[in-house]
């Protein structure tokens, strides 16, 4: 179906109790030109990229799960374009812009919100860092400004700009970054897709991979018997280290839990997503009035989708530290979502060793703001055989090569990124 | 999460710090590069039963080598690292 003012008007007037599911209960068929494991919104957008721009139609998306059960329904749903690195930078801007005509692109509502995303700096020496970030964007054709006190003062009255300890001094504010409705996200890619004729499977569970003599990925098993493929690309988030094993591969990638907070609705009070630069502390207020905040990964290997307190007590103090009348809010509520965190804290997507199995993985936990921008370079890779241009870094031999993409200078240290 | 410390006790998981993985073994000197790439960048990720390294700087600063399922986050043993930041007598 397609949206309009007519069928909203329509809707409307049978009290929106006519809305149908909007991508079709596909039955498995025994072939596929490409496979893609992984409902999420990285998983489903390669898919519709596959269909829209490089013409290949005959495409099934399995997800173990419903979609949207992984990171795509969890996360907190911020989207920027302000990396530093080569290859990041180009990247994530890339996904910007096509944040920016994703809805006219979908036919579909994903309530993309560029409210704006600024990153308060709290010394001379993150100003410093932050001034030639935003240089570097800028250089690049990405949008920054550099705020000084005044400037943020006006814009947000509402922190505490006495904090002997960490004084704000400003922050770098991307004006054109923000947030979107993550469900919707994934909900208008099935829909987009499946429009396309994208087969969408929910609740089937790749469990192996079918191989030739020659070792070369001819299809997948899954909870629903073996489904044939001519290319398998995998889009699984967290469970990247668990289904590469099952095709004998080791990934330069650990699991972690990451954290997310909502409290109870309040009136409008946050104008935008911002970050607190002396800890680890987000911050973003929904359309219903919860404030959507997380800080730092729990840091140690996790698959079990939950956190753990100490870093809960960190976020709080975090957000406590800039806007000390929360205190008197309440949590509503808190989740854990297992990501990969990969060993330069930068994404991955390459072929493998494999022949026939391609590998989209290690998004750590900024991998929502990339949604489109992974599913566009996946796609093309596996039309073309060969990286996009704006992927052209993300390789997984850049870490045998020393070509790793750092951005927070950490090293090999996936818990510290 | 609590871990029981051989030489603390009881403790909150706060007090300590998670270095990974305790299977890999730095290849001696003069290892070929794959031996220090694999070590350096590609892990087991296992979900289930692991040993890993943990540093408890909150409390007797040793080295701990602990069991744990990271599909539950239970512990099934903590011991001292044998070898490594061993508590000073
Ligand atoms: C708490 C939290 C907050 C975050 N906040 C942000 C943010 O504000 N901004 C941002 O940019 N990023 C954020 N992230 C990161 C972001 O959510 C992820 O990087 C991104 O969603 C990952 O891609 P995906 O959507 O495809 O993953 P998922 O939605 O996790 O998709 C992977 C899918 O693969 C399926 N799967 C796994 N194994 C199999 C199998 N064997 N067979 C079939 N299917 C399988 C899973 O069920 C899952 O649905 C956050 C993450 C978390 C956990
Ligand atoms: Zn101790």
């Amino acid at each position: 179906m397609k949206y309009s003012i007519f069928s909203l008007a329509r809707a409307a007037f049978s009290g929106h109790k006519t809305w149908q599911r909007t991508w079709r209960d596909a039955s498995v068929k025994d072939r596929y030109d490409v496979v893609i494991i992984g409902g999420g919104g990285h998983g489903l957008a390669t898919a519709w990229f596959l269909a829209s721009e490089y013409g290949i139609r005959n495409v099934a998306v399995l997800e173990k799960g419903w979609i949207g059960s992984g990171n795509a329904g969890r996360n907190t749903t911020i989207i920027r374009s302000n990396y530093g690195l080569p290859g990041n930078t180009g990247f994530y801007e890339l996904s910007m812009k096509l944040w920016e005509r994703m809805e006219q692109d979908l036919n579909y509502n994903t309530m993309v919100s560029q409210r704006g995303v600024i990153n308060l700096y709290h010394s001379d020496a993150q100003r410093d860092a932050y001034a030639r970030r935003g240089n570097t964007m800028r250089i690049n054709g990405i949008d920054a400004e550099l705020l000084d006190l005044a400037a943020v003062k006006k814009m947000m009255p509402f922190l505490n700009f006495d904090n002997a300890r960490f004084p704000v001094q400003g922050g770098l504010l991307q004006r054109r970054g923000g947030t979107a409705r993550h469900d919707a996200v994934v909900w208008g890619y099935a829909h987009a897709a499946s429009a396309l004729g994208v087969d969408i499977i929910e609740n089937c569970e790749v469990t192996g991979f079918a191989r030739d003599a020659n070792g070369k990925v001819t299809g997948v098993e899954t909870s629903r018997g073996t489904i044939g493929a001519g290319k398998v690309g995998m889009a699984v988030a967290g469970s990247s280290s668990r289904v590469a094993a099952m095709a004998g591969l080791r990934l330069p990638i650990e699991s972690h839990v990451l954290q997310a907070f909502v409290s109870e609705a309040i009136k409008p009070l946050i104008p935008n997503v911002m970050t607190f630069g002396a800890g680890h502390f987000y911050v973003s207020q929904s359309d219903k009035g919860g404030l959507v905040f997380g800080g730092d990964i729990d840091g140690y290997n996790s698959y079990a989708q939950r956190g753990n307190l100490p870093v809960m007590e960190d976020v709080c103090e975090g957000g406590m530290a800039l806007m000390p009348m929360i205190g008197r809010v309440r949590l509503l509520r808190q989740w854990g979502g297992i990501m990969d965190m990969s060993m330069d804290g930068s994404p991955i997507i390459d072929k493998t060793p494999v022949d026939g199995l391609y590998l989209n993985a290690g998004w750590c936990y900024g991998g929502f703001k990339a949604t489109p921008g992974s599913g566009l370079v996946f796609a093309h890779l596996l039309a073309r055989e060969e990286l996009h241009k704006e992927a052209a870094r993300f390789r997984l031999d850049r870490f045998r090569r020393g070509a790793v993409i750092d951005e927070k200078g950490v090293g090999a240290q996936p818990n510290l990124h | 999460m609590r871990i029981v410390c051989p030489f603390c006790g009881e403790r909150e998981l706060g007090e300590f710090t998670y270095l990974g993985d305790a299977k890999p073994l730095r290849p001696a000197a003069g290892g070929s590069e794959d031996e220090v790439f694999d070590y350096v960048y590609l892990r087991d990720n296992i979900a289930g039963e692991t040993s890993e390294h943990w540093y408890h700087g909150g409390g007797c600063r040793a080295w701990l080598k602990i069991a744990r399922n990271t599909l539950t986050h239970e512990i099934s043993s903590v011991e001292p690292a044998a070898g490594v930041g061993q508590a000073a007598k």
